[in-house]
């Protein structure tokens, strides 16, 4: 009965705790993908072709008329969500010459599968291409009981990589 | 003559000014009005292509504006749905089963589970999980013959402590095996769960009490839970049974308490192993009645890698009691192995192989299974199995049987 008490104690305590969830600012991702100084942001609007390869990709469609992005060179980045299991997760990725740079999760409220935002998982995207099918061109291996939770990523890094095709800065930089 | 000649010049003069050409030619005051007025034109020009431009600026402030009133509209209800979630799952069991003693056999079909989550967040720190299930199509109600269950089997709430650490308080799934925690049909092979996984982790498996979650970078997490303990009858068909020792929560018997700790290791891609430990201060909530304490082992190992994968799942259980060692259930185990192999990505073939032994005669066999998945859509899986169960004790071998199964099920 004490060990419940402590825990219970714990728990109460853990209501001025600091807040899980937020691991890093849109602002400082930005900041350090363009080395402290981002571009504007621009939009790919969410219509017609784009709209629907969108959502062949999610399996739904964005909920968004359009998509902020930053480019500069043949990089872009772009701040994207989608839900796992119940919650959505903020994911912040980086494409550069259509090839997948960076996949960092930025927020993350689910219950389980925490192990998505960790290193020795989205390392497994660096350098990661789209096939014709829209496919990424390898095999991600997922966690064990967080399988939502990796569907999510690997559709926000199709949907990225897609979306950077559909920029000027796929092609020959502004 | 001189003058003829003069004559004639000044009519040729008069002559050629009277021509059209030296009629169009404007005078300096001509000219300046023909620039005066179209200056005027160029200025109207200007003035009507200032106005379009205008017009175009402010037509692109009121799509801009409406599109921004839009994602805040979005951003306003999509607050709500942040914060409040509903999911679920369910699965429809067709099973033919066909036993050495004919009277045992079975068809039958089943909504074996139809739930429904309910998520709240009531602030970045504070959340709330529940599931609510319905077993087996539903309760008896007014002659009906519903032979089922109602059950809530998850309400706690989660606290943030740190970063990597949270605790929960209420109703929770316990850090047990590989199903426990997740089982929505599409994501496990097999029409029915696996047996050891039922018989001797009594899957699902829900206690009230308070936990701990703490996980790392390097891929290692721990839980530690504090929580209500089994009630295992101790007499009757069912005596020592652990699946029949759940409480469930309903007025539980809270006079002895069970602790359960994980560790779990998911540091490379596709890999985790996890072993558990729970310790039942009294199996069955009374003192002096046969069964006494109990010490519950689990550890796995999930492995995928590209299209193959493989589950190995071992458990056991200990208990201490004289009644309970005289009935020779005082030690309860069992272990199955589930390689796959998935050729496309919408199909998955499986074999397992369990074996178990637990308490009662029926509980006692071991099993060959094999099947496929289907799933039409990741969160949709059409499944078909065969089964075949040969029981270790010969006052059990009626119950041997050959079994087929179809399944559907989705989550959301």
């Amino acid at each position: 009965m004490r060990n419940l008490l402590t825990l219970l104690l714990l728990l109460v305590l853990g209501t001025s705790a600091s807040a899980r969830g937020v691991y890093q600012t849109q602002d400082d991702f930005l900041a350090e993908v363009f080395a402290g100084a981002p571009p504007q942001a621009a939009v790919v609007w969410l219509r017609g072709e784009v709209k629907a390869t969108a959502a062949a990709i999610l399996g739904h469609d964005y909920p968004a008329l359009r998509i902020r992005y930053w480019g500069k060179g043949k990089r872009t980045a772009w701040i994207l969500e989608e839900i796992g299991k119940e919650k959505p997760i903020t994911v912040g990725l980086v494409v550069d010459d259509n090839t997948l740079r960076s996949i960092r999760v930025l927020e993350f409220r689910e219950s389980r599968g925490w192990e998505v935002r960790h290193g020795f998982f989205t390392d497994q995207f660096s350098g990661a291409r789209l096939t014709g099918g829209q496919e990424l061109d390898r095999s991600i291996d997922g966690i064990s009981g967080a399988t939502l939770s990796v569907r999510a990523l690997e559709k926000l890094a199709r949907l990225a990589l897609y979306l950077h095709s559909q920029t000027p800065f796929a092609h020959d930089p502004p | 003559m001189k003058r003829v000649m003069i004559f004639f010049s000044l009519l040729a003069g008069l002559l050629m000014a009277a021509t059209p050409l030296n009629a169009a030619t404007p005078t300096v005051e001509e000219l300046w009005n023909i620039i005066q007025k179209q200056q005027a034109e160029i200025e109207a020009l200007k003035s009507q292509q200032q106005a379009t431009e205008q017009k175009a600026v402010a037509a692109d402030e009121k799509a801009e504006a409406a599109v921004e009133a839009m994602e805040d509209t979005a951003a306003v209800s999509g607050n709500w749905t942040d914060k409040t979630h509903i999911g679920g799952y369910g699965e429809l069991h067709y099973n033919n089963i066909d036993a050495d003693d004919s009277s045992r056999d079975v068809k039958d079909m089943d909504l074996h589970r139809f739930v429904m989550f309910f998520g709240h967040e009531f602030n970045d720190r504070i959340r709330l999980f529940s599931e609510l299930e319905v077993e087996h199509g539903g309760v008896e109600a007014d002659g009906s013959p519903l032979d089922g269950e109602v059950e809530v089997e998850q309400a706690y709430l989660e606290f943030d402590l740190k970063e990597n650490l949270q605790a929960r308080g209420g109703v929770f799934l316990l850090p047990v095996g590989i199903l426990n925690e997740t089982h929505e049909p599409a994501t496990f092979y097999g029409v029915e769960r696996n047996d050891v996984e039922s018989i001797i982790i009594p899957s699902t498996w829900w206690e009230g009490g308070a936990g701990l979650s703490g996980h790392y970078a390097s891929g290692f997490s721990w839980d530690l839970a504090v929580h209500s303990g089994l009630k295992m009858p101790t007499s009757g068909d069912n005596a020592w049974r652990v699946r029949s020792g759940r409480q469930k929560i309903s007025n539980a018997n809270a006079e002895d308490l069970a602790y359960t700790g994980r560790v779990k290791y998911t540091g490379i891609p596709g890999l985790e192993l996890a072993a558990s430990l729970q310790y039942q201060s009294d199996a069955s909530q009374v003192g002096s009645d046969g069964i006494d304490d109990g010490l519950l082992f689990e550890t796995h190992a999930v492995y995928q890698n590209g299209p193959f994968a493989l589950r190995a799942l071992y458990a056991e259980w200990n208990f201490d009691g004289s009644g309970v060692e005289a009935a020779g259930a005082d030690e309860q185990k069992g272990w199955y192995l589930e390689p796959s192999f998935k050729p496309r990505k919408d199909l998955g073939l499986y074999a397992r192989y369990e074996d178990i032994e637990g308490a009662r005669d029926q509980d006692q066999f071991d099993q060959w299974e094999v099947g496929l998945n289907y799933w039409p859509h990741e969160a949709v899986v059409l499944k078909a199995d065969y089964r075949n169960r040969d029981h270790d004790l010969s006052s059990a071998s009626g119950r041997n049987f050959d079994a087929f199964d179809l399944g559907i099920g989705y989550h959301f």
